[in-house]
């Protein structure tokens, strides 16, 4: 029993031992050469969308009409642990060969060396920049080298419930609204139809769909152009975050209590809330709530200025497969319009090909979906991040509730984050 | 008590006494090895080895896909100066009293059940049982909801008797006790198997001794089930300590992502795995893995120390 009780507690200390046991890696060198028809090999494709799964079948099969012994396996692990697999699959030089990237993750895997660059396919004009959207495009170049391929795009907009603002006595929101007409309206809503427990707005007010808005819509910024500074210890930003501060204080939403209880999205579509920032993302949830009737999207309302974040993901091939030429083919096809128009008709996320977005535009007729590619193309900022995007998105998930709340002050909570991020940032 | 000089078997004499060489056993050869290989390499593969090289890894900066530099005791010294590190051990203390005031009601629930003569005995073992089995995150998922402030069950029952519920999960002070009533609810299954399987090893001829002498209900589970049933609870005591130091799942499923509490509310493994697996620096991450060990060992050690002085093997 002794020996029993103790390898209890070693176990778990163990678990960190196995997935970093990889060693650096040397970098495989080879001239990468071009695919052609008869090139033979197999390759895997990680994702982590069970949706999107029917589309990936198919631009495969399309994929096959081209290099018909190329085998495609899909690799599906589910979000939760999708990354950690990633890193521990990196660690021991076994990534798949062509897998999903997001903004956050990116810089922290093409300065490791981890991804092969696409320059080859753009030299070819098999990829053309012009293409996608801009923000998508800076966002997978790291020094100048392009190494992700857009697959799709997300921006934020502003969800409202007709019904609900129609008992409050308050007209629907327009694409003029400002700050303060937003303000004013939760506000009434709150007021007016408090005994029935519902609120002006309900949202995460952290990150993409909350405060990442407000911050550039007062003009602020949450890091610096180069990656390397905090912004929130600029005023502007400030004034950003004070945004859902207000909010709170004057009870026109949920406290982060509350909300940290019941998520904004579920206020949201039990009729509890009669706004929501939320991304494009949202639709499929929104078209099958039960009360989607009530439902709208409009642009988000404007501060100093108008403003979304976009992110998306792109599909980017490992540095170290042995069949980099069949990946950088495959990832190449996922890119073109004819790889994205498949994608587009399934109506899960918005293609990243310009041109390619009616589709989604069409899918869910009582919305206003519009919105979500004017924003993207009119008034959109890249989603911030650096190379360990993650250790400062873990710093502003325990800080700014506490703003929000109204517990501290939000300048003072702000310039702690600054220090903190700053920390973080100078370890990168 | 009274059951010691009976109980212990008397060996016959005439039992061969094994043959001693000079270093004991080396008259098998190599056989046990080859009995034990097969479990050996599973040890070495993914316990020791891990182990040492976690204890390595804690001396290095260590990047998100590997590659070590030695940077000596440095971990060490912001694992000292870090605060967060110490308002999680405070945290992680708490929770695993909480999960240690189960072993009582375990003992209590676990005589209960085993009543000589109680019906739908099997069924009661089942219902206890179940929230053992149960995936902790579903677990979790379903008591956030229980403790949901606006919309959950337990402040709608308080409401019932006039009392003002909390935001149980969002609130600090009552988050990490929150979450310990659940650990201690999902630990009693366990408990109340292994002290069952240790009551029915008290004979019970004991009992009616006992009642012939007069003793009552009360009197019998004080001076003859406990006693005799310390060297279970001792099994269950160590194996909850371990169990509630190694708190993760249920406190990261109930608490959220985006808690107002959770900066305040952190347990040691939930810090080791932001490090090594949010923030990438596996370096400290190890570091704090072996604050963990230690902590571990020296109190499961001190605990078998202490066994001496109230545990009754007879």
């Amino acid at each position: 029993m002794k020996k029993l009780t103790l390898f209890v507690p070693l176990a778990m200390v163990a678990a960190l031992g196995l997935t970093s046991c990889g060693s650096g890696g040397d970098k495989a060198a080879s001239p990468s050469e071009v695919a052609t028809a008869d090139t033979v090999a197999s390759i895997t494709y990680a994702v982590w969308d069970e949706k999107q799964r029917p589309a990936l079948e198919k631009n495969i099969a399309d994929f096959n009409k081209t290099y018909p012994k190329i085998k495609v396996t899909v690799d599906l692990t589910p979000w939760a642990q999708y990354w950690t697999k990633l890193q521990t699959q990196g660690s021991s030089n076994t990534l798949p060969d062509v897998f999903w990237m997001n903004g956050p993750n990116f810089q922290l895997y093409a300065s490791n060396g981890q991804l092969e660059p696409l320059t080859s396919s753009i030299a070819a004009k098999k990829i053309d920049p012009a293409n996608y959207p801009k923000a998508l495009i800076d966002m997978y170049a790291f020094n100048n080298v392009q190494y992700g391929v857009p697959k799709d795009f997300d921006t934020i907009a502003l969800w409202y419930n007709k019904a609900i603002l129609a008992q409050a006595g308050v007209a629907v929101p327009t694409d003029k609204w400002t700050w303060e007409d937003f303000k004013t309206a939760a506000k009434t809503v709150s007021d007016k139809l408090h005994a029935k427990g519902i609120y002006g707005v309900a949202d995460e007010m952290n990150g993409q769909i909350g405060a990442y808005n407000t911050i550039l819509q007062a003009g602020g910024n949450v890091i610096s152009a180069d990656g390397k500074k905090s912004g929130y210890d600029n005023p502007k930003t400030i004034e950003g975050l004070k945004f859902w501060a207000d909010l709170v204080a004057s009870g026109s939403s949920p406290t982060p209590k509350q909300l940290s209880d019941t998520p904004a999205n579920v206020w949201f579509t039990s009729n509890k809330s009669a706004f929501f920032w939320g991304g494009s993302w949202s639709t499929a949830d929104f078209s099958t709530a039960k009360n989607t009737k009530s439902l709208d999207v409009v642009a988000l309302p404007r501060g100093t200025r108008q403003a979304t974040v976009i992110h998306g993901l792109a599909n980017v091939v490992s540095a170290k497969g042995k069949n980099k030429a069949a990946a950088i083919a495959f990832a190449t096809y996922l890119g073109s319009k004819e790889a994205q128009l498949t994608q587009a008709k399934t109506g899960t996320v918005i293609p990243a090909y310009n041109g390619t977005q009616d589709a989604f535009v069409a899918s869910v007729p009582h919305f206003n979906l519009q919105v979500f590619l004017d924003g993207a193309k009119d008034y959109s900022f890249p989603l911030p991040i650096s190379k360990n995007t993650a250790a400062w998105n873990q710093i502003e998930l325990d800080l700014l509730p506490q703003a929000f709340s109204g517990q501290r002050p939000v300048a003072e909570v702000a310039a702690e984050l600054a220090t903190k991020m700053n920390e973080a940032l100078a370890k990168e | 008590m009274t059951a010691r000089s009976q109980s212990r078997p008397v060996l016959p004499e005439t039992l061969p006494a094994p043959q001693r060489t000079g270093r004991g056993g080396r008259r098998y050869g190599w056989w046990p090895w080859a009995f034990v290989l097969p479990n050996l390499i599973g040890l070495l593969v993914f316990y020791i080895w891990p182990i040492l090289w976690t204890a390595y890894l804690s001396f290095t900066k260590t990047g998100a896909f590997g590659g070590q530099t030695w940077i000596g005791g440095a971990n060490y010294s912001t694992l000292i100066a870090d605060e967060n590190v110490w308002t999680a051990l405070v945290n992680t203390v708490i929770y695993t009293v909480i999960v240690l005031l189960g072993v009582p009601i375990a003992i209590a629930l676990a005589s209960l059940i085993n009543r000589p003569g109680l019906r739908f005995a099997s069924f009661y073992r089942v219902l206890f049982f179940m929230p053992y089995i149960a995936m902790p995150t579903a677990v979790g998922l379903v008591w956030r909801m229980i403790y949901s402030g606006d919309f959950g069950i337990l402040n709608w029952l308080l409401s019932l008797v006039h009392i003002k519920g909390q935001y149980w999960t969002s609130t600090p002070g009552f988050a990490i006790v929150a979450v310990g009533v659940v650990g201690l609810w999902s630990s009693l299954g366990f408990s109340i198997i292994i002290l069952s399987a240790g009551l029915k090893n008290i004979p019970i001829d004991y009992y009616e001794a006992a009642q012939l002498d007069g003793a009552d209900r009360w009197k019998q589970f004080i001076s003859i089930t406990v006693p005799l049933l310390t060297p279970s609870i001792f099994f269950v005591s160590i194996i909850s300590v371990i169990g509630g130091f190694q708190l993760f799942d249920l406190l990261y499923v109930i608490m959220g992502q985006a808690n107002p509490a959770l900066n305040q509310s952190q347990s040691l493994v939930y810090i080791f795995y932001n490090q090594g697996f949010i923030r990438n620096d596996r370096g400290y991450a190890a570091a704090i893995a072996m604050l963990i060990l230690v902590v571990i060992g020296a109190v499961t050690w001190l605990q078998f120390r202490g066994q001496k002085k109230w545990v009754n093997y007879v």
